[in-house]
């Protein structure tokens, strides 16, 4: 058998020279994420005391914590997340399910799509315009209302990508025991989807717990403490941007402070989801 | 085998009678015309190459098929005296004509779970009941030794041969008169299937039963029946020994003798 020792080599070296970009590549991504945690810890971490989760936002010059912004964004956050979810898991259990060979689903997940990569300020100036210019003024309410608005797309695609991962023998096998429909989605079409579904809803969380536009427009920012939902509402992201466009120093010590409470936040529940996921498919 | 030599006209009852039947998938005719009985308490096997609608004349029979789009059947599927392709009801229809399919297909469940799951569906019981009866299907399928002692791990931690025990056992559990068999033991090895040949056997005493089958040394040892089907059309119909010993239909001859297919 003759092999053709040199074209074999120019091979070898070319997958070698792709690996090589690959590797390039993927390191210079971690690198990027790295300094960036690395930044964030080494200027947030000097702020970060027990003031901070006990006091409210100082007026320039004084000292203060970021409590009125931390309650303030969990509060709109599980508020919109507690919408959000049941909207979305319901659309996409009708695309998956119900509608998966019907026009309509496909009319529906190509605006879901477009709902999706939408940008959130887009979805700010909505609500701006249905619920804050109507009732006169911003509130935690609308804020709840514009996340909420950014966690159904979102919980839509992942509840359908789940459900469509569930083997179509698996849907059949139990209608074939004479399962009505509606059982063989919440006994078994769920159960078999569940961990993905759960993972959707917290990345959900994680995407909006960081989203700063649509709350500009409509929960607004409150120096104080405030758990009146028809009133305007600090919320970290918010009060992030705020300070670290100042020029006082010590606002924007705090506001570093606050990205790394953020993306500490986000990253454990990526880890969570992601974690959550991995024991799933190991089953 | 000693019912190979019944005769069909010994006096069995048509459980299903199946008259005219045509199928389409979309605009294309998957089953021309077809028409046969499946006797009760009998083993009917469906033997054909790959395509030739076995799996799909199976599927008319619990009307598996209305879960996709743009399929219909046209004809006669007689039941107990009610035409299966006019019936409204196909949880009760779907709960009297049970089905095992070609790979298992244990629910994300227990053990337990995956059988009194569906008996709960359709009867009120108490628990002792509900035992019992998972106890009793259990032992229908032969798997009551082997998990007697795990009925609440789940039903995925169980060998393939197992699952499809543990989906048999499901599918019994919840008393359907007809149990259709599609290529059940094709995911299997030699010794699962030896086990569930036997099992068929077995549940040929109280069920009536359809095979489709790939196996053509199955079909013979399993069944009472055999319908040799060919390109969507049924060739050939009749007792089991006489198909696969003397064939009428030059075709049944090529096929058994491994000619095509």
């Amino acid at each position: 058998m003759a092999l053709d020792i040199a074209k074999y080599r120019r091979r070898r070296l070319r997958s070698t020279i792709t690996v090589g970009l690959c590797w390039a590549a993927s390191a210079l991504g971690l690198t990027i994420l790295a300094v960036i945690l690395a930044t964030l810890v080494y200027k947030g971490i000097a702020g970060l005391g027990p003031k901070v989760f006990t006091e409210m936002t100082p007026p320039p010059g004084s000292d203060g914590g970021l409590l009125n912004a931390i309650a303030g964004s969990l509060v709109m956050t599980i508020a919109g997340v507690f919408v959000g979810t049941p909207i979305g898991i319901l659309a996409g259990t009708y695309l998956a399910e119900y509608g998966r060979y019907s026009k309509v689903s496909s009319v529906i997940r190509f605006i879901n799509d477009i709902l999706l990569s939408a940008p959130s300020i887009v979805t700010g100036l909505f609500v701006y315009e249905l619920l804050v210019r109507p009732m006169g003024h911003f509130s935690a309410f609308a804020g709840a209302a514009a996340l909420a608005v950014l966690v159904i797309p979102t919980v839509v695609r992942t509840t359908e990508n789940m459900l469509l991962l569930v083997p179509n023998q698996l849907r059949e096998a139990s209608s074939a025991l004479g399962l009505p429909q509606s059982l063989v989605i919440r006994k078994v079409a769920y159960k078999a989807a569940r961990a993905g579904m759960i993972t959707g809803v917290l990345l959900a969380v994680a995407r909006v717990s960081g989203e700063t536009a649509p709350l500009l427009f409509t929960a607004l920012n409150n120096q104080f403490w405030s758990t009146n939902l028809n009133a305007p509402m600090a919320s970290l992201p918010v009060v992030i941007f705020q300070y670290a466009l100042s020029p006082y120093e010590d606002w924007q010590r705090l506001a570093w402070t606050g990205a790394l409470l953020i993306t500490a936040a986000v990253l454990t529940l990526s880890i969570a989801a992601r974690w959550l996921s991995s024991s799933r498919t190991q089953q | 085998m000693n019912l190979m030599s019944k005769d069909v006209d010994t006096g069995l009852t048509e459980k299903i009678t199946v008259s005219n039947l045509k199928f389409f998938y979309g605009s294309t005719l998957a089953l021309k015309n077809i028409s046969l009985p499946l006797y009760e308490r009998q083993v009917t096997a469906f033997i054909g190459p790959s395509g030739c609608g076995k799996s799909t004349l199976l599927r008319v029979l619990n009307r598996m098929y209305d879960l996709y789009p743009n399929q219909r059947a046209e004809g006669q599927v007689m039941f107990d005296g009610e035409n299966v392709l006019d019936m409204k009801d196909l949880n009760l229809l779907r709960s009297r004509i049970g089905m095992v399919f070609q790979k298992p297909t244990p629910f994300p469940m227990t053990i337990y779970e995956n059988i009194a799951f569906g008996i709960r569906l359709y009867e009120r019981l108490p628990k002792s009941e509900v035992d019992g009866r998972v106890e009793s299907a259990l032992e229908k399928a032969a798997l009551w030794k082997e998990v007697k002692d795990k009925l609440h791990s789940s039903g995925l931690s169980l060998s393939g041969g197992q699952q499809q025990r543990l989906c048999i056992a499901r599918t019994v559990a919840i008393r359907p008169e007809v149990i259709l068999f599609d290529e059940p033991c094709s995911a299997l090895d030699p010794i699962s299937t030896a086990k569930v040949e036997e099992l068929i056997d077995e549940l040929k005493n109280e069920f009536t039963i359809a095979i489709v089958t790939h196996n053509m040394q199955q079909a013979a040892r399993v069944s009472q029946r055999t319908a040799f089907m060919y390109l969507g059309e049924l060739v050939e119909f009749g007792v089991t020994q006489k198909l696969f010993t003397n064939p009428s239909d030059k075709r049944t001859q090529d096929y058994i003798t491994g000619r095509f297919g």
